[in-house]
């Protein structure tokens, strides 16, 4: 009796890991009846499984450390930091609103207060990252996406591991990136560009940040939207010429892949 | 039980009010993470930094896991991610150990890497490459998904499978060495 279907190593491995539906098990019980070298090798995955939960199980019932239990206190440093900062705002536009008095208040001076810190000089950084390469069209990048060395390079000359993240969702394939100057050290530039052609580049430092934690912050000059955020020892940076809310929604999901 | 938004769905949305449920949530995962870290790493004391690394990472990103979507996996791969980078770090910047430690640790070590002498699963896990036993404890051990697992260590569900497929395989030749080992050596006594 022949089958259409043989069994394959997957097949095998997916039963004993539970993961096969009720036909397919049916199928590969059948087979595990007549050949004993198959069930031999199915017998063995199992005892593997055996094995390792008598090794390892009782690590479930450990008392936990406390400094695993407890919220770190860092964590409440950075929402009172983030109060302080809203208390402020709040206050210098009652200040504002003050001194103002009797005028309407301007939404740039609302944007003002509102900006992130005056001068920060990483937004910059990376717009002029941006303007300098986007008017390339054969060399925009200097190592191409599709080759494998691009990412294990630029993380070994910028000194911290990186990765690119996929933008596809918002329709923004990698082309590549570079090797560019950060302010003491290299930083990195990843280029993406949509089927209309529009580029986006996501510059990524480390070092050179002041070791601060940010939020998502926005800096718009020159009709270049830069997205930024700093993560401790790491910056990132995107640099797009489009309409701020899908520079932000692209941005979004870089910041959401950084976060793993 | 009320005062939700409305928004109806099998997705639980945390609001700032749910800090406790947050920390409920996480913690309740931490004796599987330090089980895996544990048999991952084979150091009691680097299994439990790993740990201690990821939660604070999680602490920090919580915002940004998805209510609803799998904490589980999501901290299984933040606490992969920490993992590589550390090998990486110590690929680049190899430990110091000292003379009298490296003594002993060769003293030891060069009984325990022969096949032959492997005792006891925990002995043959390490003599795996590291991408073999991390996918071969996800699953084996974790319980996971194929799919989850792919996910977790960033790779094709197909290079999943066949880490699998090698890990075990490759784990029954030492487990049987071993047992054989022992035999052999009982048999001559």
């Amino acid at each position: 009796m022949t089958n259409l279907t043989p069994i394959t190593d997957n097949d095998l491995h997916a039963y004993v890991d539970g993961q096969i539906d009720a036909e397919r098990r049916a199928l590969i019980e059948a087979h595990l009846a007549t050949n004993p070298e198959m069930a031999d090798t199915v017998a063995s995955y199992r005892a593997q499984r055996v094995a390792l939960h008598e090794a390892f199980d009782s690590i479930l019932s450990e008392p936990l450390p406390a400094s695993m239990v407890r919220r770190p206190a860092f964590r409440w440093v950075d929402t009172a930091t983030r109060i302080a900062a809203a208390l402020i705002l709040i206050v210098l536009g009652g200040a504002g609103g003050w001194l103002l008095r009797g005028e309407a208040v301007q939404p740039a001076q609302v944007a003002a207060i509102a900006a992130p810190p005056a001068g920060d000089p990483f937004p910059t950084w990376a717009r002029v990252a941006h303007v300098v390469y986007l008017p390339e069209v054969r060399r925009a990048v200097e190592v191409k996406a599709d080759d494998a060395t691009l990412v294990p390079w630029l993380a070994k000359r910028v000194g911290t591991p990186i990765s690119a993240p996929d933008l596809k969702a918002s329709g923004f394939q990698l082309q590549g990136g570079r090797l560019i100057p950060g302010e003491s050290k290299p930083a990195a530039q990843f280029l993406y560009q949509d089927d209309a052609g529009r580029r986006v580049t996501l510059y990524v430092r480390h070092g050179d940040t002041g070791d601060r934690k940010t939020g998502f912050l926005f800096d718009d000059a020159d009709g270049v939207g830069v997205y930024y955020w700093i993560d401790g020892d790491r910056g990132y940076a995107l640099a797009g010429d489009l309409d701020r809310d899908t520079l932000r929604k692209v941005a979004m999901q870089a910041y959401e892949h950084m976060a793993y | 039980m009320c005062g939700g938004t409305g928004a109806a769905g099998p997705a639980k949305v945390l609001g700032t009010e749910d800090v406790d449920e947050r920390g409920r949530l996480i913690v309740e995962q931490i004796p599987r993470l330090r089980r895996y870290a544990r048999a991952l790493t084979g150091d009691a004391d680097r299994a439990d930094d790993l740990v201690q690394d990821c939660l604070e990472r999680a602490w920090g990103k919580f915002h940004l896991w998805r209510s609803g979507s799998n904490l589980r996996a999501w901290l299984f791969t933040i606490m992969h991610n920490l993992h590589v980078n550390s090998r990486r770090r110590v690929a680049i910047r190899p430990a110091v150990v000292s003379l009298s430690d490296w003594v002993e640790d060769r003293g030891i070590a060069p009984n325990q890497e022969k096949a032959a002498e492997v005792k006891g699963v925990t002995a043959a896990l390490h003599l795996l490459p590291d991408d073999q036993r991390a996918v071969l404890l996800l699953i084996a051990l974790e319980d996971m998904s194929y799919q989850d697992v792919a996910r977790i260590l960033d790779i094709p569900i197909g290079t999943v499978m066949s880490r699998l497929s090698r890990g075990r395989e490759r784990l029954r030749q030492l487990l049987a060495a071993g047992e054989a080992g022992t035999a052999g050596r009982m048999s001559q006594r």
